[in-house]
Parts: C-alpha cells; structure tokens; sequence
C-alpha cells in the first residue's frame, strides 16, 4: 500500500508556527462568539437525532468553514487550515460546551475525505473536499453488500464499461444517512475473470439521481439511520474512478484503515464529540449520571461498577494514542489499528452491561417516560462489535497481521471469481 | 515500553537489560529462591545501584540525578525490566523511601540517609503503620504517642516488603487527625523483625514490630500530622513501579507464549493456526498494549505531578491489576499441562504479578479510589 500524506499530519508546530496554546486561546474565543451552545443535557448526538435533514449540521459546519476553523488537520490547499492533531485535540476540548456538526466527521470527514486525499486525481480533491468541509457534501460509503458481511472483497454489485461511463448495478447496504447525504465512494466489481481482491474498482457516486433507490433501514430501537440503496443502470463517468481501475481493494483498504481509526478514536480529521461515551478525558459519565438518577451512588457495588467503566474508557483513549502514536512512528504495522478499534467495541459491550445492571428493574419497565431508557439503549449493544469489522474480523487482524500468524483458509483465495461459489 | 522515550533512555533500557540478563538470568532467580535468604545479593544491588536503581527520584545535589530529568519515567524502565526478568532487589520500597527523604527530608536526613540507598550500601522498606490514601494494609497498627518533640512507637505491621533486610524503615503513623512519617534505623532500640511469607520466589516479607521505640524530633520526616500528600505520592509511586513491573513480566510472558505456539505443533498443525486460539492471542494483545498505555500514562501523571494523578494511578493499577494474571492464566492454559509445572518459567511470573496486584491495593481497592476521584 503506498503510504501517502493523509496520516503524516503534522506532530506539533506549524508551518506558521502559531502554538497550540495561543490556537487554542483564539477558538476559545471564536466559539464563544459564533457556534451556539448545548442545551443543557443535550449532546451532540441528541440533537443530530432531531436533525433528520442535516441541514442544522451543514449549517453549523458552514460557520466552522466560514471561521477558519473547519477541517484543521486537513491541507490549506483543500481548504482546511494545517495544523497539527494536537491543534484539533485543542479545538475539540475547547468546543465541548458546544453544538458542533459531528454528523460531518464520520464517515464523511475522518474516512472519505482522506481517503479522496490519498488516492483521489487532482480535480476529484478540488472538486469535493472543500465541499466536505464547507457543509455543502456529506458522504457516506458503499462497500457492504446484502450478500455478503465481513467478506467485502466477495462483493457482487458490478460495474460495466461502457465508453465513458461504467454502467452500475446490484445493491448496497449499512450506508449509514445515505438518505441525507450527497455523494459516497462506492466500491463495485469490474472483473469477474480474475481473483475477487484485483477486480474491485472504487468510484465517486452522486446518491441522488435516477436509477437509485434509497430506503431507511428501521432498526430494533426504531431509528432509521442505515440505508439499503438498489442500483439500475446507474451511469458514473469515468473521470469518477478513484485510484486505478481493478485497484479498488487498495483504495478500500485505505479506507477502512481510515474508518478503524475513526472509530477507535485516533483520527486527526474528527472535530467535536458526538456524545459522552466512552475514551473521552473529563466528559462526564452518563453511568454516573445514571447511579445518581436512581439513587445508588452510595451501593458499593454501584460504585465498582461505575469507575470500572471509568477505567475502561480512560485506558480507552491512553490505548489509542500509544496505537496511533506506534502506527506513527513505525513501532507498530497499519493494522495495529484494529487493537484500539477491538477496545472500543468490547468496553462499549461492558458499558452498556454496567448500564443494565445500574438501571436495575427500570431498564425493563418504566413509569416516567421521559427518563433515560437504558434497555433500548442496550438493543444496540452489538453496533460497535459488528460495524466497520466485527470483533472476529478484528481479531483476525490482529493475529494475523500484527502478530504474523497463519492466515485462515479462504476457498476463493487465487479463483478467478466467476469461478467461486457466492451468494 | 512508552512509545516515546528519549535516545538516551533507550540506551539507559538496553543496558538494565543486558546487566540482568547476564547477572540474573531465571535460573539465578530459581537459584536465589533457595539459597539466599535475603532473596537478593548485595554487592548484586550495589552493582545495580551504580546504573542508577536508587538515584532517580533524588536530585544531584543529594547524589541522585536522572537521565531524561524525568526521574520516575527513567525509572519505570528499571522496573519493566526487573519484570521480564522476574528480577529480585528492594526496587520499590527503596526507590519510594528515597524519594520521600528527597522530598520531605531535611538537610541532615537528606545527609544521613540519601547517600547510602543512592549507592546500595543500604535498603529500606516502608511500613504502613495505618491506612494509607485509602489502602489498609491488613488492619495491622503502629501506634505514636508523642513524646519530647518526638513520638514513641508501638505496634506491629507487615507483611512488609524487604522488612528483614532494610538498614531504614520508613513508619507512617496516624496522630490525631493526621498522618504522620517517622524514619527509623532498622537497629533501633526496640525495632524486632518476625518472619512472614510471600508468594514471590525472590521477594522477601517480614513483620515489623516496634516495641517503645523512640523517635526523636529529628527522625519525623515532613510536617508532623501533615504527611498525608507525602503518603499519597509515596504510593502513587509505588503503584507506577508495580505496573511497569507487571506489564514488564506480561509482555515477556505473552512473548515466549507466541514463540510456543508458532513451535508447537498438534494435528499436523502449528497452535498459532487454529482460530479459536489465535482469537485468544488477539485479545491478549490487546490487553497487554492497554496495560502499557495505562502504565505509561500513570507514570507521566505522577511524574508531572498532575492534578489527574491519583485517578490514573488508579487506573492503571486496577485495570493491570485485573488483566496481568489473567493474562498469565490465559499462557498458562495456552501451554498446556507443561504451565502448571514448577519447572516451567510461567509460575515465576504469576507469582510475581500476584503479588503486585496484591500489594498496595487490589484492583477494587483503586476503584474505590477511582469512585472517590469521580465525585462519587
């Protein structure tokens, strides 16, 4: 895999030199003056759950733009502003008393955009992710197929040539605010008479146009964030081919790369927090909030279990700075990645445990409507586990390629994919 | 290891280790455990001593100094590496003794005491004579009455760590409503040191028994009935040394467990082939690189002086606490029946990881804490 630029951002000073300290003076100032706080209680999730559209997301990203302060790891040439992961760390502490756009920082601006930066042409950057940053694109990203789960190099959506187009059909699914969103890098096969990883092409897709289909996804809390689209002869120039053609997996790797580190917390492109879960230092602990709610702050068993939850996410964060300080320095191989993500997943298992136990008989039943309802909450305990690599997948990673075990037997290994057995 | 350290604190690194592997190897531990009754040899200390063992928390114009002048970060090396090696020597109650004379001690005891634990002609240990920051060790109490300026001390404690080989005991006391710190020579009148057992193969316990021995004005380290900060950073830095220690012995544990299971072959195949066991590996791998991150992050607390330090401490200590010997049980169970036999090296490690877990607070222990620091 070519290592290219989106990782080197740089460790401490500028180009211009500013400090952090004296950045983080000046955002301290500029939010208190432009970006509207958080109601009390509320975060940022709560809020962007009422923000079906995202058009109040894009709003606010757009005076993030507008200020000079949106995508502060990213390169000046693309709009961002340069500085370094502790700027944005600066940026996202002091941002913590405010409403922030974070429906912009997954996928489309810690796991599209640098992947755009490290395989996109020229004019695809130019073209998009200043768009990104200034509110007026959100992405997301086609990759999972309904045939097929952890297996994304299996996928069967095809894309054929056709002059200047590729010509697409199939479906895609587990695209996460496709509904609400403008484009998403899409990943189809290209050719089927060779092994599944080298007939893979990734494409820039503009969502809403004829010949796609989007539907909501409703889930066992009730949302409907996730998206099935269907794909019917959908055109996509080939000037929209991301890296080279039947190069696809490369560009895909680089992307999940990019998506681990998101969601295990150790990305330079992610502003703001979402909510105040797990690994963030000096958020406040929703399981306190909880004990406090129903009463139990003095029950020694309540008290273990609270601060065990607050061990797990402080070593949480310390864990993913060790891994993308590693990655960084070479200490570590690119898939070291998958030791924080594998964290992030199994803590969020254990939180949601200590949460039920805490809640006692009001995660079942409930007279208060209004109070938090920790079992729904608890539905979606898995989300983590199986999203961007399941726990499996991310132990795979793990043993195999951080600690140079045997690969697993895979029956489609060196077959021309026509030739495999798929769903 | 932190991912971070300096060029010279690497050296500092490769040198421990090369000093232990030559004069420490596993079977000079095994060696040590039957035929020395201190668990450690002097002039071994003293070597270990002239590389820096006891100089890092004490400042140059004590005799001490640092590589990194960061001196616990220079230290944790020592310890990680005492950890991979199952090492012997009073590493942490003469590292923590030194470091409170440093910080507390006046010119004279500074004078009297720093220079013989800085250069290993003498070791300390420290007895907790009453509940320390939250940690109780074992109900047992010393009692001071003050007397003259000073106090008398009766009581027993223990077990305490190298208490039968330590020239200077260091007793935290309560008085009144305050924590008090007494330094007492090992040979003072009244001062007797009873057997006790410890789990470890090298790491020798004692009782403490103080019978009217007198303390007098100038053998209270600190502010008399005001040592309560000093006790706390007395334990936070015992507790850095203790998690080095651990992750030390984890992480060469983890990788003589690899090794064997790339070796070993069942069904035609290596262990390391089988999923279900390398999903083992995986998880292993991924508590041991926590447990470094926590390890690390405590120490540059405590080294900094953070307001953040005693929470991180106990972090660190109650999820190390928790993972280390599970880990080692989990190496245990990946070797087969070879784990549970006396002539394998595993057992060296659980019992020197137990009893760091063990000591100084047990992982629910440092919860507590971690609730208290919570607002809880």
């Amino acid at each position: 895999m070519s290592t290219t630029d989106s990782n080197s951002v740089a460790e401490d000073e500028t180009d211009d030199g500013e400090s952090v300290d004296s950045f983080r003076a000046r955002a301290r100032l500029w939010l208190a003056e432009n970006m509207p706080l958080l109601p009390d209680g509320a975060t940022n999730q709560l809020l962007a759950r009422e923000d079906e559209s995202g058009q109040r997301a894009r709003r606010l990203q757009r005076l993030l733009f507008d200020g000079g302060f949106a995508g502060i790891s990213f390169p000046v040439p693309y709009g961002g502003q340069g500085l370094s992961l502790h700027h944005q760390k600066a940026f996202t502490q002091e941002s913590l008393p405010h409403q922030m756009p974070t429906v912009f920082n997954v996928p489309t601006l810690s796991i599209l955009a640098p992947t755009l930066l490290d395989f996109g042409t020229e004019e695809q950057k130019v073209r998009h992710i200043p768009a990104m940053l200034s509110g007026d694109e959100l992405w997301v990203q086609f990759l999972s197929e309904p045939s097929g789960g952890s297996d994304l190099a299996g996928l069967i959506t095809r894309a054929t040539r056709d002059g200047d187009v590729f010509v697409l059909n199939g479906s895609k699914i587990w695209s996460s605010g496709a509904f609400r969103s403008d484009y998403s890098l899409c990943l189809a096969r290209t050719d089927w008479q060779v092994p599944k990883h080298r007939g893979l092409t990734m494409f820039i897709l503009k969502i809403h146009q004829p010949g796609i289909e989007v539907r909501q996804i409703k889930m066992v809390n009730g949302t409907g964030e996730f998206c099935q689209e269907f794909f019917d002869d959908v055109p996509i120039p080939a000037t929209d081919v991301v890296g080279e053609v039947n190069n696809g997996w490369t560009v895909a790797s680089r992307l999940l790369f990019h998506e681990r580190n998101a969601t295990g917390g150790g990305s330079p492109y992610v502003s703001g927090v979402a909510t105040a879960a797990a690994g963030q230092d000096g958020q406040p602990s929703d399981l306190l909030d909880l004990a406090r709610e129903t009463g139990r702050t003095a029950d020694p068993r309540v008290r273990q279990l609270v601060a065990e939850a607050r061990v797990n996410d402080r070593v949480q964060s310390q864990l993913v700075e060790r891994v993308t300080t590693g990655i960084r320095t070479g200490a570590f191989p690119l898939p070291a990645g998958a030791i924080p993500s594998l964290f992030a997943a199994t803590n969020t298992e254990r939180h949601f445990d200590i949460g039920l136990e805490i809640a006692g008989a009001g995660a079942g039943a409930w007279i208060d409507d209004d109070a938090d309802r920790w079992g729904e909450t608890y539905l979606l305990r898995q989300g983590l586990s199986l999203g961007g690599g399941s726990n499996e997948m991310q132990r795979n990673i793990i043993s195999e390629r951080v600690l140079g075990m045997p690969r697993e037997y895979a029956a489609d290994r060196d077959k021309p994919f026509d030739e495999v057995r798929h769903n | 290891m932190d991912l971070r350290i300096s060029d010279d604190q690497q050296l500092f690194r490769e040198t421990t280790r090369k000093f232990l592997e030559s004069t420490c190897p596993l079977e000079t531990v095994r060696r040590l455990a039957d035929a020395e009754p201190a668990g450690f040899e002097r002039k071994w200390w003293k070597q270990g001593a002239e590389l820096g063992w006891v100089s890092m928390l004490v400042a140059e114009d004590d005799g001490g100094g640092s590589i990194s002048g960061h001196g616990l970060l220079d230290l944790v090396l020592v310890a990680e590496e005492m950890g991979r090696l199952v090492s012997p020597g009073p590493l942490v109650p003469t590292n923590v003794v030194a470091a409170a004379l440093a910080r507390s001690g006046t010119p004279t005891q500074r004078r009297e005491f720093l220079p013989g634990l800085v250069n290993g002609d003498t070791v300390a240990a420290w007895c907790l004579g009453t509940a320390v920051a939250g940690i109780d060790p074992a109900g047992r109490r010393v009692e001071a009455v003050p007397r003259d300026g000073g106090y008398v001390l009766d009581g027993v404690t223990g077990p305490v760590e190298a208490g039968g080989q330590a020239d200077l005991l260091l007793v935290t006391v309560r008085t009144g409503e305050g924590l008090t710190q007494c330094v007492v020579p090992s040979d003072a009148a009244g001062v007797a040191v009873g057997p006790a057992h410890g789990l470890d193969l090298v790491r020798r316990y004692a009782q403490v028994r103080f019978d009217q021995v007198v303390v007098p004005p100038d053998g209270v380290l600190g502010a008399a009935g005001n040592a309560a900060s000093d006790a706390e950073r007395q334990l936070q830095i015992a507790v850095v040394l203790q998690g080095a220690e651990m992750v030390g012995a984890v992480d060469r544990a983890f990788e003589f467990t690899v090794e064997y299971a790339f070796d070993r072959y069942s069904f035609g195949r290596p262990l390391a082939s089988y999923q279900a066991l390398k999903h083992r590996f995986a998880d292993m791998k991924m508590w041991l690189e926590a447990a470094h991150a926590t390890a690390d992050a405590a120490a540059r607390a405590v080294d900094l002086d953070s307001p953040l330090a005693a929470e991180l401490v106990s972090v660190a200590k109650s999820y190390i606490g928790d993972h280390a010997p599970a880990i080692l049980q989990d190496c245990v169970q990946l070797h087969g029946g070879i784990g549970v036999t006396w002539e394998h090296d595993l057992h060296l490690y659980i019992r020197r990881v137990v009893t760091d877990r063990s000591q100084f607070g047990t992982p629910g222990d440092h919860r507590e804490r971690v609730a208290v620091a919570m607002g809880m």
